[in-house]
């Protein structure tokens, strides 16, 4: 580590009492980035773009919210017809979430691809799979404050999930409510809940990038950066790629805020809550369609073990066998630019997930194609669930032992200047 | 760690060095295990402040008034903030309910033990699933396969005794508890 001397005197004097810009420039300006990250890379200072506007535009929706069970739904609409701009404030807000979601997902799906959860990066996936769990009790418990049908059913249906744990489920049930249904109690808390975790997530974003600025960026090559000729310094060349990343996301964003603000959204929400009335058919947000499908496609008993917890099981463990990705892949080489068939299964894991969320989104009985009765999605769903944990915990191990991976390029540059190491003295 | 054996017969205070160590390790841990204990034991407070308050126990009980209740109809009422269905069966529907063979139920359990007088149908409008209302309180409403109750959120059906037949749901409809104040009123917990 290089400590750069400062000229202006006032910097100076701050830096050696309290060394941010040290840090800042160590951080942001001068540290070295492999040269060969592709546009992939952007997603992850987007995700951090969006928790910032999320909590932003958060703090200006609870200036005028009511966390009450007679005035939340009430107030909500009057962000929308009434508070200067509160329409504008809530719409970034509602589909920031989806696109909190979209950028996450796809940040993950490059980690996958690119086997950046492998050593010695497995510390910085598994904070990265703590955030996923964080951000989606946050995303539950906002989904209820606006107290419309959809929120009050998802929150009775999700803590009613916990019932299904043996003897103590009902006390566990009760204990989230605050009384003997969901109620002004629960949407106190969940108020409180959802105001606290985006802040926890923040501090986990830290320990994340802490854990990245350890050993840097993976590539789409999967090797170590071997010396200065595999890097260049963030700034200006990453500052400026994920600004250029970032307008091209805003221009998307804006446009569902300004042109399609509820295309995420169900109508039935702008419905207050009734107690007495489930809407006829309940479906979560899109981001945890897969989730739901997983849940709903066990509806037998295993033993003496009711379908209801292994579907509850089985809808935790398909993110928490996440955290277990590191050791289920034997196969040293990172890149599945390199791993010909892991390349293959990827792609079939990344088609799975997609159905599991359309499996998510329709009613199990219906057929899947018009016409073909005996073809419903919940036997799409029951395929597609096994096939999940089948990828994770048979086919990766499995590919990790038996496929030949292709013969690793020696270094990032190699490729590129053709004398590879031999470069680093004429650059 | 050999010192630790030697220390059960104890020398004289402060004498050997690794004695000292061994006392020392023994405090802290009792000092850390009872901070441990300590720090839990503070944590209840702030834990059973999420239970239900004072109040929302103290909820009263509901009076409920039967004698509107046609044959064949059902209401649905308020309790808790639940809401509890009350069905006033025909014969059929008492005879449907009484010809199961509790061999065939998931959640084995006669008419007889589900209700007080076979007319009368109190069960918690509560999906035993995931807590939704079951549909069938209103007579444009499905009623499932058994003719109870059909719950639209995963696909359970209730039979005319508010018992699971089938899908996820894993238990019966619950049965608040409640008295008969005389033949045409009943009150509820
Ligand atoms: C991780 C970041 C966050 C996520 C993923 C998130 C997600 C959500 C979602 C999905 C909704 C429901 C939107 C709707 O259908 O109306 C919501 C509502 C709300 N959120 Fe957040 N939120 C985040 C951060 C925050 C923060 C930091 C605050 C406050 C400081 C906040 C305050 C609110 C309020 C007051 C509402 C209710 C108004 C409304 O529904 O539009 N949020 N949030
Ligand atoms: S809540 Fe009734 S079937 Fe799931």
């Amino acid at each position: 580590m290089t400590t750069r001397t400062w000229n202006n005197p006032i910097i100076r004097w701050i830096d050696y009492r309290l060394p941010v810009f040290s840090f800042m420039d160590h951080h942001l300006v001068d540290y070295p980035t492999p040269k060969n990250l592709s546009y992939w890379w952007n997603f992850g200072s987007l995700a951090g773009i969006t928790l910032v506007i999320m909590i932003a535009t958060g703090v200006f929706l609870a200036m005028h919210y009511t966390p009450h069970v007679d005035y939340a739904f009430d107030s909500v609409e009057r962000i929308m017809r009434d508070v200067n701009y509160g329409w504008l404030i809530r719409y970034l807000h509602m589909n920031g979430a989806s696109m909190f979601f979209l950028v996450v997902y796809i940040h993950m799906f490059r980690a996958l691809y690119y086997g950046s959860y492998k050593a010695p990066r497995e510390i910085l996936w598994i904070v990265g799979v703590l955030i996923l769990f964080a951000m989606m009790a946050t995303a539950f418990v906002g989904y209820v404050l606006p107290w419309g049908q959809m929120s009050f059913w998802a929150a009775t249906v999700i803590t009613n999930l916990f019932s299904a744990i043996p003897l103590v489920g009902e006390s566990i049930v009760t204990w989230l409510w605050g009384g003997f249904s969901v109620d002004n109690p629960t949407l106190n808390r969940f108020f409180s809940l959802h105001y606290l975790l985006p802040f926890v997530i923040f501090g986990l974003v830290f320990v994340h990038l802490w854990a990245l600025h350890v050993h840097r960026s993976n590539n789409p090559l999967g090797i170590d950066t071997k010396g200065p000729q595999d890097t260049i310094p963030f700034h200006p060349y990453y500052t400026i790629k994920d600004a250029f990343g970032l307008g091209a996301f805003m221009i998307f964003y804006l446009g569902f805020v300004f042109f399609a603000p509820d295309f995420f959204g169900e109508a039935i929400n702008y419905e207050p809550a009734n107690p007495l009335v489930t809407p006829p058919h309940i479906v979560p947000e899109w981001y945890f369609l897969p989730y739901y499908a997983i849940l709903r496609s066990i509806d037998f008993d295993i033993w003496f073990v009711s379908a209801k917890l292994i579907g509850v099981i089985a809808m935790f463990a398909s993110i928490a066998v996440l955290f277990f990705l590191p050791w289920l892949d034997r196969s040293p080489v990172r890149s599945a630019r390199f791993r010909p068939i892991y390349k293959q299964f990827f792609w079939i894991f990344f088609l799975v997930c997609i159905l599991l969320g359309v499996v998510g989104k329709h009613p199990p009985n219906d057929p899947v194609f018009g016409g073909v009765e005996w073809f419903q999605y919940i036997h799409l769903g029951k395929i597609t669930t096994a096939y999940y944990f089948l990828h994770f915990l048979v086919i990766i191990p499995l590919i990790g032992w038996l496929e030949r991976p292709r013969p690793l390029p020696e270094s990032i540059s190699t490729p590129v200047t053709r004398r590879g190491l031999a470069a680093e003295g004429t650059a | 760690m050999t010192d630790t054996a030697n220390s059960a017969t104890a020398a004289p205070e402060g004498e050997a060095d690794g004695e000292n160590e061994t006392r020392r390790d023994f405090l802290l841990i009792a000092t850390a295990t009872v901070g441990a204990i300590g720090a839990g034991l503070a944590a209840w407070p702030f834990i059973d402040s999420m239970n239900p308050a004072a109040d929302v126990r103290a909820l009263a009980s509901t009076d409920v008034d039967l004698s509107a209740i046609e044959e064949g109809q059902a209401i649905t009422v308020v309790w808790r903030g639940k809401p509890v269905f009350i069905r006033r069966r025909t014969i059929g529907e008492i005879e449907a309910a009484r010809a199961v063979d509790l061999g065939d139920l998931p959640d084995p359990q006669s008419d007889e033990e589900r209700v007080q007088k076979p007319e009368w149908l109190v069960t918690l409008g509560i999906c035993t699933h995931l807590g939704c209302i079951p549909l069938g309180q209103r007579s444009a409403d499905p009623r499932g396969d058994f003719d109870g109750w059909f719950c639209p959120c995963h696909g359970s059906h209730y039979d005319t005794s508010g018992r699971i037949r089938k899908g996820p749901a894993p238990r019966n409809l619950d049965i608040p508890t409640y008295t008969f104040v005389d033949d045409e009123t009943i009150r509820i917990g």
